[in-house]
Formats: C-alpha cells, sequence, structure tokens
C-alpha cells in the first residue's frame, strides 16, 4: 500500500504523526476558529449594519450618544474583536494558497497578524474612549 | 520529486471558470474587500474618539459620491461573504453538495446579496415606507 511504503520512507508511524498535529502543531483549531468565529459574526454584522441603517446621515451629537449607550459599546467591542480575528484567519489561508516563497509568506502573515491586532485594538480604543471619556 | 517541492494549490489558470469557482474566488475576493471595510470602520471609529472636528470631516468624506459608491460596493461585498458563508457552514455540515442544489444556493446568493443591498440603502435613505 501507498500509505505503508511513505511511513517506511518517513520513519514515522500514523500515530506519531497525528499526536503532532500536522506541520503547524495546531491541528484542525485555524479551521474550526474561522467557523467559530463566523458564526458569531452573523449576528453581529446584521446588527451592525442597522445600525449603521439608522445612523445615516448622524451628525456627531447622536453618533456619539449612540456609540455610548452601554449595550451599543458592548457589541461594537464584540463585533469589531470578531471581525479582526475572522479577517486574520481568512487572509493568512489566502497568502498561504497564493504565495508561494516561504519567507515572502511568512513576512505577509506576520503582517497581517500584527496589522490586524493594531487595527483592532485601535477600534477598541476608540470605542472605549467614545463612551467612557465623552 | 523533492521533498520541499510539494505541490502548492491551486494552479487556477488550468481550469476552465464555472458558476461554482466564479462564486468561490468572489467569496475571497468579497472577504479581502471586508478588510479594507473594516480598516475603514476603524478610521470612523477613531475620527469620532478624536472628536467632534475628525467625526464631520470623516462623515462629509463618507457621504460624498465616492465614499458612498465604496460603502455600497462594502455593503454588497457583506451580505455576498455573509450568504455565501452560509453555504460554506452548510458544506462543512455536509450538506448540499450536489450540483442541482450547488446552483440553486449559488444563484439564492447572488440574488439574495444584491436584493439585501438595495432594501439596506434605500432603508437607509427613507425609501422602504414609501415601497
Amino acid at each position: 500500500m501507498v500509505d505503508m511504503a511513505r511511513n517506511k520512507r518517513q520513519l514515522r508511524s500514523n500515530l506519531s504523526r497525528v499526536r503532532g498535529l500536522g506541520s503547524t502543531r495546531e491541528g484542525v483549531h485555524h479551521w474550526w476558529a474561522q467557523r467559530m468565529s463566523a458564526v458569531a459574526l452573523i449576528p453581529l454584522s446584521m446588527w451592525f449594519v442597522y445600525s449603521l441603517i439608522t445612523l445615516t446621515g448622524a451628525d456627531y451629537q447622536s453618533f456619539h450618544a449612540w456609540a455610548s449607550e452601554f449595550g451599543n459599546s458592548v457589541f461594537l467591542v464584540l463585533f469589531i474583536v470578531t471581525l479582526f480575528h475572522h479577517a486574520q484567519l481568512g487572509v493568512t489561508v489566502v497568502i498561504e494558497d497564493y504565495v508561494h516563497s516561504e519567507a515572502i509568506k511568512m513576512a505577509m502573515v506576520l503582517v497581517v497578524k500584527y496589522g490586524t491586532m493594531l487595527f483592532a485594538a485601535s477600534s477598541v480604543f476608540a470605542v472605549l474612549k467614545i463612551s467612557l471619556a465623552g | 520529486m523533492r521533498d520541499d517541492a510539494k505541490p502548492l494549490s491551486p494552479h487556477l489558470q488550468v481550469y476552465r471558470p464555472q458558476v461554482t469557482s466564479v462564486l468561490s474566488i468572489t467569496h475571497r475576493l468579497t472577504g479581502l474587500v471586508l478588510v479594507l471595510a473594516a480598516m475603514l470602520l476603524t478610521y470612523w471609529l477613531a475620527a469620532a474618539a478624536y472628536g467632534p472636528d475628525a467625526f464631520s470631516r470623516a462623515q462629509i468624506v463618507l457621504e460624498s459620491w465616492f465614499g458612498r459608491l465604496v460603502l455600497f460596493g462594502f455593503t454588497f461585498s457583506l451580505f455576498y461573504h455573509l450568504l455565501n458563508g452560509l453555504r460554506h457552514l452548510g458544506w462543512d455540515m455536509g450538506k448540499g453538495f450536489d450540483l442541482t442544489r450547488l446552483r440553486i444556493t449559488g444563484a439564492l446568493v447572488v440574488v439574495g446579496s444584491i436584493a439585501l443591498t438595495l432594501l439596506s440603502w434605500m432603508w437607509a435613505y427613507g425609501h422602504v415606507g414609501k415601497l
């Protein structure tokens, strides 16, 4: 069998390989996290679109009043964190699929991971400043 | 074959475009577009955090014809990615893989995302009550 021949060449059993959870040592974690963040984003993004519709043409005062309302601040923070986490997972897969140079791939994935953290942190801090500091 | 020369996916140019593959690549494209939308959201929130002047400037940019065009594209991308994402979650549960259902759900995604985009914008500008 092909599998056995491959195992002989690699000198590693299937058990040893599955214990290592593949080349990234995380098994299906990436796949699962992408699905779970996607499910959370269904209600969150629908709430966000509805909010933007009601905020059309809003001036600073009415936007400020909306964003500093307790429930809206909480949902904004949840939406931001989930959105950038999901974005980071998705863009990483796209890079891994299309960028074939290991060095460029790693550099791009790092930029995406750090970049999404920067944008997520800035957005969350903005929401906190609006709602807490006035 | 060398060990580090394993085949890497995908070789898109080899295949003739089909409904399934076009919808699939559109899912990725809308996903990338939505990253830009998320960055614009950061700019918008940061502008509000800076104060009334910065927020007014952001609103002027976003309410210009170009700003609205970009936001319209973002709205479509969001609804497309959301509806096609539901399709993906269905596939993850092993449902809807036969060609007939692939075509039906694919058409629903395209029609649904255009309809929801138009509906949202008509609602936002107060035209829904008049229909």
